[in-house]
């Protein structure tokens, strides 16, 4: 009620800003003209600069001489009527009609339309949780992290915290929280799998022997678990063990179903080892370098581009190239995907979640 | 409920704007004072509503009411309350906000000006002016609202853009913005004259400060953001030719010649129609500038959210404010008499040479700026334009016009006399070439650029120092009356001289950057890197938490020639809730030099890639802007009426001197 109240005083302030001065009789002629008066004050500055020394007699002549020639010009330019009579009144009426409706209708609509007064009369609602956005993500990893600093023995706790500091790309903390969930929870192939990723992305893709052995504790709980065997591939590969890692990969596939996931990344990687020259063995880096990366997110996009493929698939090229740094090549697969998924209304809220997920603001349809 | 209060009074805003924008000009036209002082009183009360829509808006920020979606996407509970505050313009909508806040500040300023601007010209002024106001709230209203609510609120902000969280960009907005909106009144002043059919000398003094006053401020905001560019990017450069930089450049352009114009409009009543020409131009440049940065043509720090409807909407004001005010000009400007009459070789001659050249100037950056764009459009080519292309275009045009001006500055009004011109300098030349040539020989087979650049900077300041010197001093006279009159030389004097060494410092600076040196490698902790004389050596990286971001500081000992003379830290940062990294150069300021660490990346293994730089005599850069808006400012407190004393014409035949 008072905030109408306030509204309502702002409004007759302002129309009263508009009928103040129409409603005053105007004493028009005390002021005397600027135009003249600007002349006469230069004539008396001419004067004042002579008797400084600024001016020489003969320039002080010659500037006054011009001067008072505009001086006379400017005589009589200004005539500002006294308004009196039936036609000033009339247009003083109109002018106050005109504030009186304006101002309140166009305030009013104008608040309507892009306002929102049905705010006005409750208690701001705070602290509810919307669903969850991005822009929730920090306060719910903060909320986590106190959370888990009073109560560290919370291994769930820990585990819903990790993959996101895996997708921050905290890595040293995300090893350090699915420590704490494997401490607590005790050993699961899963947890274990994805306690070996964290490590392996921590070191920049390199799957250290302590990382290997993880993967390998995994599979022995679960034998499919296909993040585990895609690492140890991966880890054979890194060795030097070509032909072993073609065959964890070409089981990792086999053992697959062919809408996986994973199928794609697992293919390119066999496809890369398949391929014309094999790594000699100065060449085979332990780490998987910038380049390799590069050249698998090009040939995932190459493929999408000619064969296309699934919303899954776009969302990871989009994360991929996110993650790369090259926003704008991102924001590029989130348009190509909208264009391949059109009939496809959950991929479309795949490729939107995705999107703003990575804040592409500028991608959005 | 205040953010609710705050929109109401944006909508009455728009209400009262409407009323000053149609009640004035109205009066007007029909010669009605009653309803011309309409105008002055809706000015400040429009002024009132938008600083209370203000203080609404930065009331929400500073209580971090995240019911405001505008403070969600921009502010966080933990930032520091500086940049709470500087929140509220670092975003789109908020800095559109302080954008009209300022104009309608202006539009009062004028207002209040009773005893010296003629009624109509207010009254007309006053309109032109709500008729800006309009355009640009309802562009925020309908397209940018700060106002707009979530519900449910959430819990935490997203935070400022990190690379915002500065005090050097808390304040460039502002600076910019005070530079801008100071030339939409020098706009609505020309629009007025042309309204009304008349200009002279009196519109020339009351527009003057406006003009002087925005050009400081869009001089000092220019300079902020070079200075911003250089400490915050590290890149180590202080003007990269972006568009976006380009957008301040050309109103300064285009205000630096308008502000020499006035100049000869009031002491003169000469260049009337030119003026006013330039006075639409610059604000359309302005505009130009805001369309540029906001609409999202470019993608840099400033274009916060990219919105098509945005673009189309500040296109639309844009053409309807420069084509309208064009079609005024075509339409009026043949009947605003012409006025005073002067000879080639004189002071006016000499800045109607200034301001063909400052206008060509203009015109490259504007098509090198707007060229890509229009390519773009039309082929969709991407092409980028270049350091190279304005050095090739922009510099032969500066450069000659900069060894001008010392000549210019000492040509007599109305009839000058360039041989008696060349006299009075011709110490401060022989001075200034003898010292290039020393130091084009003590450099030897460095690059040759510095020494020149470095002479005609130091003929810039000499020339202006000159001036003063040779209206003071006459051989013969004791010290004591020298100094008397030179202290008894108006202001605008001094102003003028000072702003004009002003250039001359900046062109220093610049001339130096050829002298620039820089290292660049991969340190372990004890390596060393060098730049020039000067060596730094890694300490030490430690990581560091903060309210807001996590930083790798890595902090570095400076040795000059093997003497150890300070430490300092260079940060990398990522700002968590955005997860954004920034470098923060670590800097060592020696003198007017500077040595310059900007760390790249940390490496897992604790190396880091470092460059570094010596850049001598950098700060000069930034120096010489300022020096040239405390000029414009000494200027602007000179309130004396200016008047061109003319050498009266000696073999006084009336004919020869035509009357007016």
């Amino acid at each position: 009620m008072v905030i109408w109240i306030i509204l309502l005083a702002m409004t007759a302030a302002a129309v009263m800003a508009v009928l103040w001065p129409l409603s005053r009789h105007y004493a028009v002629s005390g002021q005397a003209d600027p135009n003249t008066q600007f002349y006469r004050e230069q004539i008396d500055e001419i004067e004042r600069d002579r008797e400084r020394g600024v001016l020489l007699p003969n320039e002080a002549e010659a500037a006054k001489a011009e001067a008072g020639r505009r001086l006379l010009r400017a005589t009589g330019m200004e005539d500002v009527a006294v308004a009196v009579g039936e036609p000033a009144l009339r247009r003083r009426r109109a002018a106050s009609t005109l504030a009186l409706s304006v101002l309140p209708i166009l305030a009013i609509a104008i608040y309507g339309a892009y306002g929102s007064p049905h705010l006005l009369g409750q208690p701001p609602v705070m602290a509810a949780r919307g669903p969850a956005t991005p822009s929730d993500l920090a306060t719910a990893i903060s909320q986590i992290e106190s959370h888990l600093a009073q109560n560290p023995q919370d291994g769930r706790g820990w585990e819903v915290i990790a993959p996101v500091y895996v997708r921050m790309g905290r890595m040293g903390d995300a090893v350090k929280a699915y420590e704490a969930a494997l401490r607590h929870l005790g050993p699961d192939a899963n947890r274990l799998a994805n306690y070996g990723e964290a490590m392996v992305l921590a070191k920049d893709g390199l799957v250290s022997s302590e990382a290997q052995g993880i993967f390998e504790q995994a599979v022995k709980l679960d034998g499919t678990s296909p993040k585990a065997r895609f690492y140890l591939a991966r880890a054979a590969e890194q060795d030097g063990q070509i032909d072993k890692a073609k065959a964890g990969y070409a089981a990792l596939l086999a053992g697959s179903p062919a809408d996986a996931p994973w199928t794609a990344v697992v293919e390119e990687q066999l496809a890369r080892l398949e391929g014309p020259q094999t790594v000699s063995r100065q060449d085979a880096e332990p780490q998987m370098g910038a380049d390799d990366i590069l050249r698998m997110v090009s040939g995932l996009a190459s493929r999408l581009e000619a064969q296309g493929g699934s919303a899954d698939e776009w969302a990871r090229l989009m994360r991929s190239y996110a993650v790369l740094g090259q926003r704008d090549k991102a924001a590029d697969a989130a348009q190509r995907a909208r264009q391949a998924l059109a009939q496809d209304d959950a991929g479309l809220k795949t490729i939107d979640m995705m999107a703003r997920e990575l804040k592409l603001t500028d991608a959005q349809p | 409920m205040l953010v609710e209060a705050g929109h109401f009074a944006l909508a009455l805003a728009l209400g009262l704007s409407l009323i000053q924008f149609l009640v004035p000009l109205w009066g007007a036209r029909t010669n009605d004072p009653v309803l011309m002082s309409v105008g002055p009183s809706t000015a400040l009360a429009v002024l009132a509503c938008l600083a209370f829509a203000f203080l609404a808006l930065t009331v929400a920020y500073v209580t971090s009411d995240f019911s405001v979606l505008n403070v969600v996407e921009n502010s966080h509970s933990a930032k520091p309350l500086i940049y709470k505050i500087s929140g509220v313009w670092g975003n789109h909508e908020g800095s559109m906000l302080l954008w009209v806040l300022i104009l309608a500040l202006f539009g009062a300023v004028v207002a209040l000006a009773k005893s010296s601007v003629p009624v109509r010209l207010q009254a007309n002024t006053l309109a032109v002016q709500a008729a800006i106001t309009i355009a640009f709230l309802l562009f925020i209203l309908m397209t940018s609202n700060p106002f707009v609510r979530v519900v449910p609120a959430p819990v935490e902000g997203q935070d400022l853009n990190p690379l915002l969280q500065d005090l050097g960009l808390a304040i460039h907005p502002p600076l910019l913005y005070i530079g801008y909106v100071g030339f939409s009144i020098s706009f609505a002043f020309a629009c007025a004259a042309l309204i009304d059919g008349r200009i002279d000398a009196v519109w020339a003094r009351i527009v003057r400060p406006w003009t002087l006053g925005a050009w400081a401020f869009l001089t000092l905001g220019i300079a902020m953001g070079s200075y911003w560019a250089y400490y915050e990017l590290g890149w180590g450069g202080w003007w990269f030719w972006d568009p976006v930089e380009n957008a301040s450049l050309m109103p300064w352009l285009a205000g630096t010649a308008l502000l020499h114009s006035t100049v000869v409009m009031e002491k003169r009543d000469a260049l009337k129609v030119w003026t006013i020409l330039l006075a639409i131009l610059t604000f359309s440049l302005s505009l130009l500038g805001t369309f540029l940065v906001r609409s999202g043509v470019l993608t840099s720090v400033h274009s916060f959210a990219v919105d098509p409807e945005r673009g189309s909407f500040i296109l639309g004001i844009l053409t309807i404010f420069i084509g309208g005010s064009l079609a005024l000009f075509a339409w009026r400007a043949p009947l605003l008499k012409q006025g005073g009459i002067f000879a080639p070789v004189s002071r006016e001659g000499a800045l109607v040479l200034n301001n063909l050249f400052i206008a060509t100037a203009c015109a490259t950056v504007f098509i090198g700026t707007l060229y890509p764009l229009a390519l773009e459009v039309l082929t969709g080519d991407k092409i980028s334009v270049g350091a190279p292309f304005f050095n090739f275009t922009f510099l032969p045009l500066v450069i000659p016009l900069l060894m001008l001006l010392p000549f210019g500055q000492t040509l007599a009004w109305k009839r000058g006399n360039f041989l008696g011109t060349a006299q009075r300098l011709y110490a401060v030349f022989g001075v200034v070439i003898v010292a290039t040539l020393v130091m084009l020989a003590f450099t030897a087979g460095g690059p040759v650029g510095a020494p020149l650049g470095i002479g005609l900077g130091a003929f810039l300041v000499l020339g202006s120092l000159n001036e003063i010197v040779t209206r003071s001093w006459s051989r013969g006279s004791p010290l004591s009356v020298t100094w008397r009159k030179a202290r008894n030389l108006p202001r605008s004097a001094w102003g003028t001289a000072l702003a004009h060494a002003g250039v001359g410092v900046t062109v220093i600076g610049i001339a130096a950057t050829a002298w620039d040196l820089e290292g660049m490698d991969t340190l372990k902790i004890g390596d060393r890197i060098s730049a020039g004389p000067y060596t730094v050596r890694l300490e030490r990286v430690v990581p560091r938490q903060e309210a807001n971001f996590r930083e790798d500081v890595v902090t570095l000992r400076v040795f000059r020639n093997g003497n150890e003379i300070g430490m300092v830290d260079t940060m990398k940062r990522l700002y968590v809730t955005r997860g954004m990294p920034t470098t923060e150069a670590g800097i060592v300021t020696i003198g007017l030099s500077q040595i310059y660490a900007s760390v790249g990346e940390v490496r897992p293994d604790g190396s880091i890639g470092l460059t570094l730089y010596y850049k001598p005599l950098v700060l000069l850069i930034w120096l010489g802007a300022v020096v040239m808006a405390a000029g414009g400012a000494l200027s602007l407190t000179d309130r004396r009426l200016r008047i061109a004393a003319p050498a009266p014409a000696r073999s006084i035949p009336v004919a020869s001197v035509p009357a007016e």
